[in-house]
């Protein structure tokens, strides 16, 4: 692989082509765990990690892999990096493991994860892969960490758990309540979507 | 130890106050991508409330009497995947049998549902809530019966607000995500009722 593609999967990954906002997979857990910064982040590298390194399995035995039985493969190598997410998880960070139950093994099912397996992997090698992958994950978590920065400095004042508003301010319950996930989303889409407009032609 | 929720509570919370899709975000790709349309979105929540049913039960039984005594409990995310899998396979073979009717309706969705998080979202909380076996009958019901009221209601509404002026930035997956929201506080608002953890 040459810099110049590298770059350019950087930023398509990141910003022109990003997983959450322009092509809307994997909001399940980008919803449901960005109430709080340290959770998110946590997700956020799970994911980065699984998407990577299942990224760069399936592109090192694409040809192995007979094409009916393809999904369940794919699924089943995403399963295994997921598998130790959640054992490192539960031993270094018990806590955080808790919190975020159910959603570090929802990780499987997240789209962003498949859609590269199937978009990029399928038909590239294995480092470029790699780096897709991670570069998609990183999409991933800077857009989840932004919703999640607004979440919590609104809804508990605080951020990664640090009190940063005055005292006697107002938290917004509003804001740590599934509701406001969507409207965040939302208006992160629009912005996003506005800012693409308004630059015009990717180059 | 079991939560003492009793069956019925429970069935109605996941319909209304912790429905799955609305305050735990579960399956929604398939939801933002299928509400497009009002009879595919019947369709879609009519299978997932069906697969859902059987693969809680199917779960819960692999869970209670082969993970749990053989301690295979870290394999869990993989044979849960597999379960499902193997019981949408099944499922789709039994109802070309049964009935060519329901087959066209439903035949179609089925192999997507493999992937829907709601699906394995359910069985993570029945793990982690450790709940009994006519706990999990209720709330897989329940749940599949909250995706599928959700997904028609939203496909209702989009219809309209498909054809309403919006900014150029926020059409399309925007408005729709600010719908949900709305649609999530309405449900939310039923919670002073009842509150399942």
């Amino acid at each position: 692989m040459n810099n110049n593609s590298a770059f350019k999967i950087l930023k398509e990954n990141l910003w022109w082509n990003n997983p959450v906002f322009i092509q809307v997979l994997g909001i399940c857990s980008a919803l449901a765990v960005t109430n709080n910064m340290t959770n998110t982040l946590t997700m956020g590298l799970g994911v980065t990690f699984v998407t990577g390194f299942s990224s760069f399995t399936i592109s090192l035995i694409k040809n192995m892999i007979p094409r009916k039985v393809r999904m369940i493969i794919q699924t089943l190598i995403i399963a295994f990096y997921v598998i130790i997410v959640d054992i490192i998880l539960k031993a270094y960070l018990p806590d955080i493991s808790k919190a975020l139950g159910p959603y570090v093994g929802l990780i499987i099912t997240n789209c962003i994860i498949m859609g590269r397996a199937e978009a990029f992997a399928q038909a590239n090698k294995p480092f470029i892969s790699l780096w897709d992958g991670l570069s998609s994950g990183a999409g991933y978590l800077s857009v989840l960490l932004s919703i999640a920065f607004i979440r919590e400095l609104l809804g508990f004042g605080t951020l990664f758990g640090y009190r940063i508003m005055p005292q006697g301010f107002m938290t917004w319950t509003i804001m740590i309540m599934a509701p406001s996930a969507f409207f965040v989303l939302a208006v992160f889409i629009w912005i996003g979507k506005t800012l693409q407009m308004k630059t015009g032609d990717r180059k | 130890m079991t939560p003492l929720v009793s069956p019925l509570a429970l069935f109605f919370a996941s319909i209304f106050t912790s429905n799955i899709l609305l305050a735990n975000f579960l399956g929604m790709c398939s939801f933002i991508s299928i509400s497009r349309d009002f009879n595919s979105s019947r369709g879609l929540g009519l299978a997932v409330t069906v697969v859902l049913s059987v693969t809680s039960i199917v779960n819960w039984f692999v869970l209670k009497y082969i993970l749990i005594p053989f301690d295979l409990l870290y394999l869990r995310f993989i044979v849960f995947i597999i379960v499902i899998a193997a019981v949408v396979q099944i499922l789709e073979m039994i109802i070309e049998r049964i009935s060519q009717n329901l087959y066209m309706t439903l035949g179609i969705f089925l192999p997507l549902i493999t992937v829907n998080c709601a699906i394995l979202g359910v069985v993570l909380f029945i793990d982690i809530r450790n709940y009994s076996l006519v706990q999990t009958f209720f709330y897989g019901v329940g749940s599949g019966l909250g995706w599928w009221l959700a997904i028609v209601l939203l496909a209702a509404i989009r219809e309209k607000v498909d054809k309403a002026p919006v900014p150029a930035g926020l059409k399309g997956i925007g408005i729709t995500l600010i719908t949900i929201g709305f649609m999530a506080m309405a449900f939310v608002g039923f919670s002073g009722m009842i509150n399942v953890q």
